[in-house]
């Protein structure tokens, strides 16, 4: 018998929001999958290009960066700009044959714990019907 | 004095010359013209140098390598990506026979434009060159194998791999010099550093630690964009930024050396010095840095679709940030279905 896919998500969570919202998530024992290992960052726009391409090409299955809803921001526009950046990225990522929704962008707030364990689980399952990272296979 | 011993005496004061290599793998011949840019500050390289392997300028043969010992060759200058079985070969017995082995140019560097391949296969590459290509007329669907048999016997030609790499990605590289091809000024510094033995550590790219931004004449100030233009697009010219003017150029995230040349002569930087120190992935920073000044202003009030829009406005991300830098970026090769 063939051993389950269980995809394996790098989460990058701003601090101010949804870090808080995973552990809201936390706190109030809402149940959602143990596939995302969650890196805090102190704000989603300093998530770089660069960390979900080197995410990605070490294996992982999916990325999910979270921050701020529009407008609420700790630096003020951070979410602005990485909700851009992710856009381009994505464009990359179908050039390269690679999924693009293998990279997701959401906003979750301190308060939406419910939210985070939602978003979890439903990329647990997306991510499932996608199948493992296709860069894991290739060796150049 | 005699012939005979002003003969001996020159003998005895003449240092023995630097034996230098120069090689073409995958790459377009400019890196060879670059060696000739130095115009006559080639004669101040000959008196110092013998060339010993050169095989775009004079004749030589592959076996005249071979029958060298190891590390009789002082400098190896190899420019080109690795793309065929015998690019791979030539790089390997270089790389055996020289002290040292500098990567010349984008492509030996970083992939370079005909790195770009790796968006394709060998079997898309040579569809589209002799079977798909609307001016070819190839009805028996001949395309290069790697031996035929004829009745004087067997051909052989090299094997030409799915994917392109860098220099450093097939052999052991102790210096770089970028560019596309490198400056006169790059290359100088190089030789010079050699003659001198005054080399930096292995490893080492020879050129500044600064962005083209840094050597570009153009005034900046704040950056924000609303839409991507080409240069003709421009309603008029402007002596500022280009990027403030719309036009993606890779300025801040390419390695300077070449005084900004192509901005000098009033065009974007396409990225040809890689990337800049301690950046892993050129193409992923340039991104990141446009992606945040366009559509800077009234961002918050910004619908989704509207941010769609402005992101679409770059067509083709590979060939925009990943112009000489594809086979050396983090995820190096298009993923293709077996």
């Amino acid at each position: 018998m063939t051993e389950k896919f269980e995809p394996n998500i790098i989460g990058f969570l701003c601090n101010w929001c949804s870090y808080a919202g995973a552990d809201l998530a936390g706190t109030s024992r809402i149940k959602y999958p143990p596939n995302i290992k969650s890196i805090r960052v102190m704000c989603s726009g300093r998530v770089d290009p660069v960390f979900i391409l080197e995410a990605l090409k070490k294996g992982a299955d999916g990325v999910l960066v979270a921050g701020c809803h529009p407008g609420d921001c700790h630096y003020q526009s951070g979410n602005y700009k990485t909700n851009r950046r992710i856009k381009l990225l994505k464009k990359l990522l179908g050039e390269l044959a690679i999924d693009p929704d293998r990279v997701k962008f959401e906003y979750v707030s301190a308060s939406e714990g419910q939210k985070f364990a939602s978003v979890v689980t439903e990329f647990v399952d997306e991510l499932k019907k996608m199948g493992p990272n296709p860069l894991k296979e290739v060796k150049v | 004095m005699s012939k005979e011993i002003k003969g001996k005496k020159k003998e005895a004061g003449k240092k023995k010359k630097l034996q230098l290599a120069f090689y073409w793998a995958a790459s377009c011949g400019g890196c060879e013209i670059a060696v000739l840019d130095i115009n006559e500050k080639i004669l101040d390289v000959v008196a110092i140098a013998d060339v010993l392997f050169w095989p775009v300028a004079m004749d030589f043969k592959y076996k005249d390598v071979e029958a060298m010992k190891d590390n009789h060759i002082d400098v190896c200058f190899f420019n080109g990506s690795i793309r065929t079985e015998e690019q791979e070969h030539i790089a390997k017995l270089l790389r055996k026979k020289s002290k040292v082995m500098v990567a010349f140019g984008a492509c030996a560097v970083n992939g370079g434009i005909p790195g770009l391949a790796n968006i394709a296969n060998r079997e898309e590459v040579f569809n589209v060159a002799y079977l798909d290509n609307p001016s070819t007329d190839n009805p028996k669907k001949i395309t290069p194998k790697t031996s035929v048999k004829v009745k004087e016997g067997t051909l052989t030609l090299p094997e030409f791999y799915d994917t392109v790499r860098t220099l450093d990605q097939t052999i052991d590289v102790d210096y770089y010099l970028p560019g596309c091809p490198p400056t006169p000024d790059m290359i100088m510094t190089a030789v010079g550093a050699i003659a001198e033995n005054k080399l930096p550590p292995k490893g080492s790219i020879i050129g500044p630690l600064k962005s083209v931004c840094d050597e570009c004449r153009f005034e900046k100030s704040e950056k924000k964009i609303k839409q991507i233009k080409r240069i003709y697009e421009l309603d008029k010219w402007e002596e500022k930024c280009l990027l403030e003017q719309g036009v993606v150029c890779l300025g801040p995230a390419t390695r300077g050396g070449c005084d900004a040349r192509c901005l000098d002569a009033n065009m974007p930087c396409t990225g040809c010095g890689g990337p800049t120190p301690n950046s892993l992935d050129q193409g992923a920073k340039m991104m990141s840095a446009l992606a945040s000044i366009l559509g800077i202003e009234g961002e918050e009030k910004m619908s989704d679709e509207e941010v769609e829009k402005l992101i679409d406005q770059i067509v083709d991300p590979i060939g925009t940030f990943y112009k000489y830098g594809l086979p050396s970026a983090l995820i190096n090769r298009k993923v293709m279905k077996k």
